[in-house]
C-alpha cells in the first residue's frame, strides 16, 4: 500500500511536471476534458425516465468524444441523500451538473449556493439562481398528437389515461389530450385513473385492466412502467408509450411513443459551458428543439391518420399548431383563453385546472 | 469431508470473531470482484470504504446518514428483546416526520427556543402512537404484530402522501407535492459549520446509552428480556405482559418517530414524500447485525451507512454501477450469517482427527 501510494505520488509529480511543461509550451490546456455529472432518481434500466437521461448522456459523450468526461450516480433517493451526492459531484471537479428529478430541487439549490463556479441544471423544477438553470420537455406537444391518434383509433369512444401525481406537468398533458379530443372527436370520453406513483407496474396494470373492463380501447399513460402496454397487448387494445420507445412491450398494441430525447439539450448546454456562454435560464424545449420525439407509428393506423399526425408534428415544430390556442374553457365553462390567444408558459408552468370536457375533479 | 459439529455451548470467542471473519471474507471477495471488473482492487476498496470518510464533510455525512437508522434500530432492539416483532419502524418514522412537519408548519411564523422541542416532541408522539396502535391490536385482539405493523407502514406512507398533496402542500409550490420550507426556529441546528451533521446524531447516541442502561441495569429491562426468553416464566413471576408490550412498543415507536422528525427538521428542512429510503427496514437488518446490543448496533449502523456512501463514491470516481453496493451489502450479510454458524458449531475434518477427538466429543454428549 505504502509503495503504491509512493508510486502514485511519483507519477503525480511526473504528470505535474509534464503538464507544466505543456502549459509552458502554450498549448494543451484545452485538452483537459470538461467533467459533466448526472444524478438519476431511478436505476438506469432499459426504458423510462432515467434511462432516457442516460441515453442523453451517451449522446453527449459520443458528440464530444475526449473533450468531455461524464459521470452518473443512479438510484439516488429524493430525500436527504441527494444533497451529498450532488455536492460530491461538485467537489470532485464536475463543472456542469444535471439533476434530473423534481425532488432534487432544494438540494440542488443548496449545493449551487456552496459552489458558485459550478453550473447546475435541474430538470422539471422552478427555482433558479445565478448558477442554477432549469429545463423541461414540452411533453404536452407529443401528448396532443397522441390524443389526436387516439381519437381516431378508438371504436368505443372511451380513452383511458393513467396519471401519476396532480402536478402541473401531468395536468397540462391531460388537458392537451382533452383539447385534441375536443377538436378531432368530441364524442370521445377521457377516463383518468390516478395511481400516485411514477413507477408501479402492479397499480398501472390494475388501472389499465379496470379501464378496459369499462370499455376503454386506447390507453395513454403518464407513468414509467410498460405494464399498461402489456395489458393492452394481452387484451387486443391500443396503448401509447411514455418516455421511451415501448413498442417492444406490445408490438400490436403500441400506437406510438412520446419520447424524451435529452441528447440535444445536453450537447447544447455543454457547448455553452465550453464557450463560456452558459446562462441561468428556465428552458422549455419541445418538438422544435428535438427534445420531444415520436419516432414511429403502428402499421395498423390508417395512412390518412398518420399523414395528419405528421402534419400536426410539422405544425407544432414551425409554430403554426398550438395545442393551447384559444378559445379554451375550463370545466365550469368559463372562458380561460380567448380566441386568437395562446396560453403562455408562465401559465402552463403552474397549471392547476382542467379544460372543458375532462371528467371528474382534479385531486387536491 | 468437512463436518459441522455442535459445540454444545456457544463460543464467546467466535461471537466476537465471527463479524471480523465475515468482514475479511467480504473484503477478499470484494477484491476479487473488482479485479474481475477490471479495477485495481486496492483502489476500488479504498474508494468504497475509506474515501467517503476521508474529510470532515464525509465523516459528518456518515453520521447524517446513520442517525435515522440508528434511532430506529436502537428502538427495535428493545422490542425484539421482548420477542415482539415490530416490523413497523418505517411507518412509525414516517408518522413522526408527518406529525412533526404538521406541527412545524403550524408554527411557521413562530419564533423562540420552545418551537424546536415542541416539533421534536410531536414527532415522537406521532411515532409512538402509531406503534401503540399495533400494541393495542396485539394485546386486546391478539392480532399478529408482524402483520399489523407491516400494514400500518403502508397506511402511514399513504397518509404522508395525502398530506403532502393536500393540507401540508406548499401554497406557493406550483402544486408540487412538498411542504413549504420550515422556519429557522423549527430546524435542528448543525453541530459543525459547513457540514450537515445535526443534533439528530446526538439524540441517537444518547438513545444508545439510555437503552443500554435500560436493558442491562434496570428491572424493567430485565422484565422485557424475561418476557422475550420465556413468556410463561414472565407470567409466572407476576410480570404484567401486556404492560411490557406497550412499554416496549412505546419506546420503539417514539425513537422511530424521532428519527422521522429529525430528517424533516434536519437535512431536509421541509416535508417531502420521500423522507426515508427505507431506513425503518434497514434498521431491522442493523438491529440483528448488531446482535441487539447497543454497541453492536452502533457499529453495524456506521458500517451500513459507510457502504451506502461508498456506493455513491464508486459511481462518481470509478464509474461502477450501483448494483455493486447491493452486492457488497449482500455479501457482508451472507458471510455474517455463515460465520455465525461457528458460534454454535465447530468445523471438524474427520479424516484428520477421527481417532483422537471424536470419542471424547461423543462421550460429552452422553454425559449431558
Amino acid at each position: 500500500m505504502k509503495r503504491r501510494q509512493f508510486n502514485k505520488l511519483l507519477t503525480g509529480i511526473a504528470a505535474g511536471i509534464g503538464l507544466g511543461a505543456a502549459m509552458f509550451g502554450g498549448q494543451a490546456l484545452a485538452e483537459e476534458p470538461l467533467k459533466v455529472g448526472f444524478v438519476y432518481v431511478g436505476p438506469i434500466g432499459d426504458h423510462g425516465w432515467s434511462y432516457q437521461h442516460d441515453q442523453g448522456r451517451l449522446a453527449l459523450e459520443e458528440h464530444f468524444g475526449d473533450k468531455v468526461k461524464t459521470t452518473y450516480v443512479e438510484n439516488v433517493p429524493e430525500g436527504a441523500d441527494a444533497e451529498r451526492v450532488i455536492r460530491n459531484l461538485a467537489q470532485s471537479g464536475h463543472e456542469l451538473i444535471f439533476t434530473t428529478s423534481f425532488g432534487f430541487m432544494n438540494p440542488t439549490v443548496k449545493v449551487a449556493k456552496q459552489y458558485p463556479k459550478v453550473k447546475f441544471e435541474h430538470a422539471t423544477g422552478y427555482k433558479l439562481s445565478k448558477n442554477l438553470a432549469t429545463y423541461i420537455g414540452k411533453t404536452y406537444e407529443g401528448r396532443y398528437v397522441a390524443g389526436y391518434v387516439a381519437s381516431q383509433m378508438t371504436k368505443s369512444n372511451k380513452i383511458g389515461y393513467i396519471a401519476s401525481f396532480p402536478i402541473p406537468e401531468v395536468i397540462r398533458d391531460i388537458n392537451a389530450v382533452q383539447l385534441a379530443l375536443n377538436k378531432y372527436n368530441p364524442e370521445a370520453e377521457l377516463k383518468i385513473i390516478w395511481v400516485n406513483s411514477w413507477f408501479d407496474p402492479g397499480k398501472e396494470a390494475d388501472a389499465a385492466n379496470a379501464m378496459m373492463d369499462q370499455g376503454v380501447d386506447v390507453i395513454l399513460q403518464h407513468t414509467d412502467s410498460p405494464a399498461a402496454m402489456q395489458a393492452a397487448e394481452r387484451r387486443g387494445k391500443y396503448a401509447v408509450g411514455q418516455a421511451s420507445d415501448m413498442s417492444g412491450f406490445g408490438p400490436n398494441a403500441h400506437l406510438l411513443s412520446v419520447i424524451d430525447d435529452w441528447g440535444p439539450h445536453y450537447i447544447a448546454e455543454t457547448q455553452k459551458v465550453m464557450d463560456g456562454s452558459w446562462e441561468s435560464t428556465p428552458m422549455v424545449e419541445g418538438m422544435a428543439e428535438g427534445a420531444i420525439v415520436i419516432p414511429s407509428f403502428n402499421d395498423a393506423i390508417p395512412a390518412d391518420v398518420v399523414a395528419k399526425a405528421e402534419e400536426l408534428i410539422a405544425g407544432i415544430k414551425d409554430g403554426s399548431v398550438q395545442p393551447f390556442a384559444g378559445p379554451i374553457k375550463n370545466q365550469a365553462g368559463e372562458l380561460k383563453v380567448a380566441e386568437g390567444e395562446v396560453l403562455g408558459w408562465d401559465e402552463l408552468e403552474k397549471m392547476n385546472w382542467y379544460v372543458e370536457g375532462v371528467n371528474g375533479e382534479l385531486p387536491k | 469431508m468437512i463436518k459441522l459439529e455442535p459445540r454444545g455451548q456457544h463460543s464467546k470467542l467466535m461471537a466476537w470473531l465471527s463479524p471480523v471473519l465475515a468482514g475479511c471474507l467480504t473484503l477478499v471477495s470484494g477484491a476479487i470482484l473488482f479485479a474481475l471488473l477490471g479495477q485495481d482492487p486496492a483502489e476500488a476498496l479504498h474508494t468504497l470504504l475509506i474515501m467517503p470518510v476521508s474529510d470532515l464533510y464525509g465523516v459528518a455525512e456518515l453520521f447524517v446518514k446513520a442517525a435515522p437508522i440508528l434511532l430506529c434500530a436502537i428502538g427495535l432492539s428493545v422490542v425484539f428483546k421482548a420477542k415482539v416483532w415490530n416490523i413497523g419502524a418505517e411507518g412509525q418514522l414516517l408518522m413522526g416526520g408527518l406529525i412533526g412537519s404538521a406541527c412545524a408548519l403550524q408554527l411557521i411564523d413562530a419564533e423562540g427556543v420552545w418551537v424546536l422541542p415542541l416539533v421534536l416532541l410531536s414527532g415522537m408522539v406521532g411515532g409512538a402512537l402509531w406503534a401503540l396502535l399495533a400494541a393495542w391490536l396485539k394485546t386486546y385482539f391478539n392480532a399478529n404484530e408482524i402483520l399489523t405493523t407491516i400494514m400500518l407502514n403502508y397506511i402511514a406512507l399513504n397518509l404522508l402522501i395525502w398530506a403532502v398533496h393536500g393540507p401540508l402542500k406548499d401554497p406557493d409550490g406550483f402544486n408540487f407535492p412538498e411542504s413549504a420550507m420550515f422556519s429557522d426556529s423549527a430546524l435542528l441546528p448543525t453541530l459543525i459549520d459547513g457540514t450537515r451533521i445535526h443534533y439528530g446524531m446526538m439524540f441517537a447516541l444518547f438513545a444508545v446509552v439510555v437503552v443500554w442502561v435500560l436493558l442491562s441495569r434496570s428491572f424493567l429491562g430485565f422484565q422485557i428480556k424475561v418476557l422475550g426468553l420465556d413468556a410463561s416464566a414472565a407470567r409466572l413471576a407476576g410480570f404484567r405482559e401486556k404492560r411490557l408490550v406497550w412499554i416496549a412498543m412505546l419506546i420503539s415507536g417514539a425513537l422511530a418517530g424521532l428519527a422521522g422528525v429529525g430528517e424533516v427538521s434536519g437535512p431536509l428542512g421541509q416535508l417531502v414524500p420521500q423522507i426515508s429510503p427505507g431506513y425503518g427496514y434497514a434498521a431491522i437488518i442493523v438491529a440483528f447485525l448488531g446482535r441487539l446490543h447497543p454497541v453492536g448496533i452502533l457499529l453495524a449502523t456506521l458500517l451500513m451507512a459507510l457502504i451506502y456512501m461508498g456506493g455513491e463514491m464508486a459511481q462518481i470516481n470509478l464509474g461502477l454501477p450501483i448494483a455493486l453496493t447491493g452486492l457488497f451489502q449482500g455479501m457482508l450479510l451472507f458471510y455474517l450469517l455463515a460465520c455465525d454458524v461457528l458460534i454454535n458449531f465447530r468445523i471438524r475434518i474427520p479424516a484428520l482427527s477421527r481417532s483422537a477427538v471424536a470419542p471424547i466429543a461423543s462421550q460429552k454428549e452422553t454425559v449431558r
